[in-house]
């Protein structure tokens, strides 16, 4: 008697948590892209031509405009989910010839959206789970450059074995030394108590450079008669498998990550680590009393962290490349602590924002190509995102937003805590 | 004359819960208005609207005889209104000077900051009122008491004179206390008029003029302190009779719990805290710590509990050496702790109530089956000693930070009190609680007692080491100035002790 209204209670209580926490990224969203035509429009001279007369033809003007915004827009759609009337007429194909290739080609620009969302769900769960504990990991970077690295050394000095150790062995290979990466940084904070902001950041440095020796020494491709710095191709067992026909690229490297993402919710809210983890993350003192080991916590988390973020590296050389090259993360880790952010640190979150993410930055391809739009405006679109996420208050004002009730969750501390 | 203020039908309603109704309050000039009330019962959200803060539903406010209309802060202000709220609104790296002027910079060539200016005008105000204060300190370097002498200044120096002080004294030392009724006094005596919010009797008695009791959301009565009693005014502010004076039984003593040998404690800055402290707690007594605040009391806790490093000596619980013990084998060896400061210590406020409930049993059985925590066990422990526990909660899934401190420290006291344990180590558990919660905590703990449990009690409130206290300790600068059974203390014999003085 005494426990039904209680959780009838909380059941509402948590669909109005839900809402209010998906109220402000998709309102952050809508107001990042009409905040970025501006930014289209002032980019565009037939635009700017066209308002220098407003005065005498104010209707050519706005035409134009509107029509400078559909085009864009309309591109960022394209590039999105592909275009309808080909999908529509590759399918009619389909059923009449059973002809796959058409298909695979109308579909890929929507696949596409899974396999850039991929590696930013790994990255986004990395430096969630750091937010957790408390710990801000700004070194996702590095962490994936190392566990790429380590993904193709096992990728393709090790041959011979079947495809079902070959595969969860190079990823393993990855998250590990990704976890080692990052573990340094945790350890020096639990012991030294140095900011692992410092240290992550300064190991991105020793990771990109440690990769750029790499490749130019001991995992350079042809060895030292190569001519380019990239490492061999994994060998075939180590490759992440894909489902459809070429040119489509998606591999299972997305559905790892789901996975793996509910395998982090798990480990977070439902595990003894997991509390653990996150009491230290809300409230250090209170842990500290509760006679839970700090030191193990931040280490613990640093680690995970890094063997989450190094998924990515080790995902994209499995599924993607194939082999190790420099630069072939366009800053995944970076724009993962934004991403991060923008999922609210929970793993259901960080997919959703990881989506959108990749949606953004494989449309933006599109736009560029079709509308003649640079594909910086999608990393415009991208900041004022998250400058509405970080900055709630403006959201709230805008749209007239109830402020919230209750904490939110802290995100990071302070430099003296 | 109209009284300088008078509140007339304030009603506030807040979703589901009436906060104010209709309620009416008058000052008089030079008057000290108390406005006595538990947690909850109303106080803060008056006080808000009287400040600009909230807006009422309902009613009128008058300032010297004339309806006004108060929407912010700095509307309060220029009408002569300023408040002292409980936790101080000051920048520690300034100094006292900047912190007074800030927002009303006073500048010369309309750009460069006049500093001297303003530190000559607090003097005047200092030696006017009678407040001591530095104008050139760092915020950071003063003692709590001059930080809310500060806080006065700050109202004093735009010219305010209805002072509304906001629980003022839950901050401070007893001595503090006496030094800020004596600048009350003062300030009353030049025609400043005074509404002390508080929840303590004695201290209402002694400074009140009048005193208004407040009782979920109404106005119960108001009197003078000629007219009313300590526990006449409890009966009034919890609406039932209040056991304001422990019941308990004599002790009986058992084996040694809690044996201290010798100890030393460093705090951060490596000052030595505590210094060659030794005594013993058996079971089934209260040995209560006395001591103002900073005199080691902190550190001492600290170090028994695991979480500081002990210098020299030797703690044993049980016979158990815990001298290099971590928290956590502490806590496993039967040690109960609540912790000083509650919010920051004992409870994650983002949490909800059922995980606060487990925060130090999450990882045993049967709340965790290997590393997996079962929320059903959990959810049901939660239930089961909200009820148990009484503590006043929505759900069990409500966040910590949403109960009343009352409330809060049951949080504790319920999580503590339900494992098995040897050896309470309770510091100040009834800091800044209500007289209903604070009767309840003095219950639970005798009857811990009672259950042969070994206490250690640690209170700046001399009355409630009087209370509950079997054995009483005085720690004065880090060591122990005399340790005297209950029977033989008195206020002032342990007050000399507490200031360091040994008779004869």
């Amino acid at each position: 008697m005494a426990r039904s209204p209680e959780i009838s209670q909380a059941r509402v209580s948590m669909w109005q948590r839900v809402a209010n926490a998906m109220a402000l990224p998709v309102l952050s969203l809508l107001s990042a892209l009409v905040l970025s035509a501006v930014f289209i429009l002032g980019s565009d001279l037939k635009v700017l031509t066209a308002f220098s007369q407003f005065f005498s033809d104010p209707a050519r003007a706005l035409l134009t405009a509107g029509k400078a915004l559909a085009d864009a827009y309309g591109a960022l759609f394209i590039g999105v989910f592909g275009d309808p009337a080909k999908i529509f007429k590759e399918v009619g194909e389909f059923f009449a010839t059973g002809d796959t290739q058409g298909l695979a080609i109308a579909f890929y620009p929507f696949s596409e959206n899974f396999v850039t969302a991929t590696p930013y769900i790994f990255a986004g769960l990395a430096v969630a789970f750091g937010f957790r504990c408390g710990l801000f990991n700004i070194g996702a970077e590095g962490q994936i450059y190392v566990g790429a690295a380590a993904a193709a050394f096992v990728g393709y000095s090790v041959e011979g074995l079947p495809w079902i150790i070959h595969a969860p062995l190079t990823f393993l290979a990855g998250a590990l030394a990704g976890a080692f990466w990052a573990g340094i940084a945790g350890f020096l904070k639990a012991t030294r108590g140095a900011h692992e902001v410092i240290n992550t950041m300064m190991l991105n440095y020793v990771a990109f450079n440690l990769i750029h020796y790499l490749l130019n020494g001991p995992m350079k491709r042809g060895g030292a008669a190569g001519t380019i710095p990239i490492s061999r191709n994994i060998v075939e067992s180590a490759y992440l498998p894909t489902f459809f026909p070429e040119p489509i690229r998606f591999h299972a490297g997305f559905i790892v990550a789901l996975l793996v993402a509910v395998l982090v919710w798990w480990l977070l809210f439902k595990t003894t680590l997991g509390f653990e983890i996150r009491t230290v993350g809300a409230n250090l003192h209170a842990a500290r009393c509760a006679g839970i080991n700090i030191s193990r916590s931040f280490i613990l988390a640093m680690a995970i962290s890094g063997a989450l973020a190094a998924m990515a590296g080790a995902g994209e050389v499995m599924g993607v490349n194939h082999n190790l090259a420099e630069g072939f993360s366009p800053g995944y880790g970076f724009d993962s602590i934004a991403l991060a952010m923008l999922g609210g640190g929970h793993p259901l979150g960080v997919v959703l924002a990881a989506l959108l993410f990749g949606t953004l930055r494989n449309g933006a391809t599109k736009m560029q190509s079709l509308a003649a739009i640079p594909i910086d405006l999608v990393s415009i679109v991208q900041a004022f995102v998250i400058m509405f996420v970080a900055a709630p208050i403006i959201i709230r004002r805008l749209y007239r937003l109830k402020t919230e009730v209750g904490g939110q969750m802290i995100l990071m501390r302070g430099w003296g805590d | 004359m109209p009284p300088i203020l008078e509140l007339d039908g304030i009603t506030k309603r807040f979703p589901g819960v009436l906060a104010n109704d209709h309620i009416h309050l008058t000052l008089e000039q030079g008057e000290i208005h108390a406005l006595l009330g538990e947690n909850g019962a109303g106080k803060t959200t008056l006080m808000n609207i009287l400040y600009g803060l909230y807006h009422p539903d309902e009613g009128r406010i008058l300032v010297r005889g004339k309806e006004v209309k108060i929407d912010t802060p700095s509307q309060a202000i220029r009408l002569g209104i300023g408040m002292v709220h409980q936790h101080f609104m000051l920048i520690p790296v300034f100094t006292v000077t900047e912190n007074v002027m800030l927002g009303e910079e006073t500048l010369t060539r309309g750009i460069f900051l006049d500093r001297a200016a303003v530190a000559a005008r607090i003097r005047d105000i200092s030696a006017q009122y009678g407040l001591q204060v530095d104008p050139d300190a760092y915020i950071k370097d003063l003692s709590v008491g001059a930080q809310q002498r500060v806080e006065i200044l700050k109202i004093l120096y735009r010219r305010a004179d209805i002072l509304i002080l906001d629980e003022p004294t839950a901050v401070l030392t007893p001595q503090e206390v006496e030094e800020l009724f004596k600048v009350i006094r003062s300030l009353v005596a030049r025609g400043v008029s005074i509404i002390f919010i508080s929840h303590k009797l004695k201290e209402v008695m002694a400074i009140a003029d009048r005193i208004t009791v407040l009782r979920d959301g109404r106005v119960v009565g108001t009197t003078r302190p000629a007219e009313t009693s300590p526990a006449a005014l409890a009966r009034m502010m919890v609406g039932r009779e209040v056991i304001l004076t422990v019941d308990k039984q004599p002790a009986r003593p058992g084996e040694v719990v809690l044996d201290v040998n010798d100890l030393h404690v460093l705090d951060d800055r490596q000052q030595t805290r505590v210094s060659g402290i030794s005594f013993q707690v058996r079971a089934g007594e209260i040995l209560g710590i006395a001591g103002v605040q900073g005199n080691g009391q902190t550190e001492l806790v600290e170090a028994l509990t695991g979480l500081r490093p002990i210098a020299r000596g030797r703690v044993t619980i049980l016979g158990n050496d815990t001298t290099r013990a971590t928290p956590r084998h502490v806590l496993q060896s039967g040690v109960a702790h609540i912790p000083e400061d509650r919010q920051r210590d004992g409870l994650v406020l983002t949490f909800p109530v059922a995980d606060n409930l487990v925060l130090n049993m999450y990882y045993l059985p049967p709340f965790a089956r290997g590393i997996r925590i079962d929320e059903r066990t959990v959810f049901a422990s939660a239930t089961q000693r909200v009820q148990q526990f009484d503590i006043r909660t929505p759900s069990i899934h409500t966040l910590a930070s949403s109960l009343s401190g009352g409330n809060q420290q049951k949080v504790i006291v319920a999580r503590e009190f339900t494992r098995p344990i040897r050896l309470l180590i309770a510091s100040q558990p009834t800091r800044g609680l209500d007289v209903g919660s604070i009767e309840y905590i003095h219950q639970r703990i005798v009857e811990m007692r009672d259950q042969g449990c070994a206490v250690l009690l640690v209170s700046p409130e001399l009355d409630e080491i009087l209370s509950l206290a079997d054995r009483i300790v005085v720690m004065y600068h880090g060591k122990i100035m005399d340790i005297l059974p209950a029977s033989q203390a008195t206020p002032e014999k342990l007050g000399l002790l507490m200031a360091g003085v040994r008779e004869g």
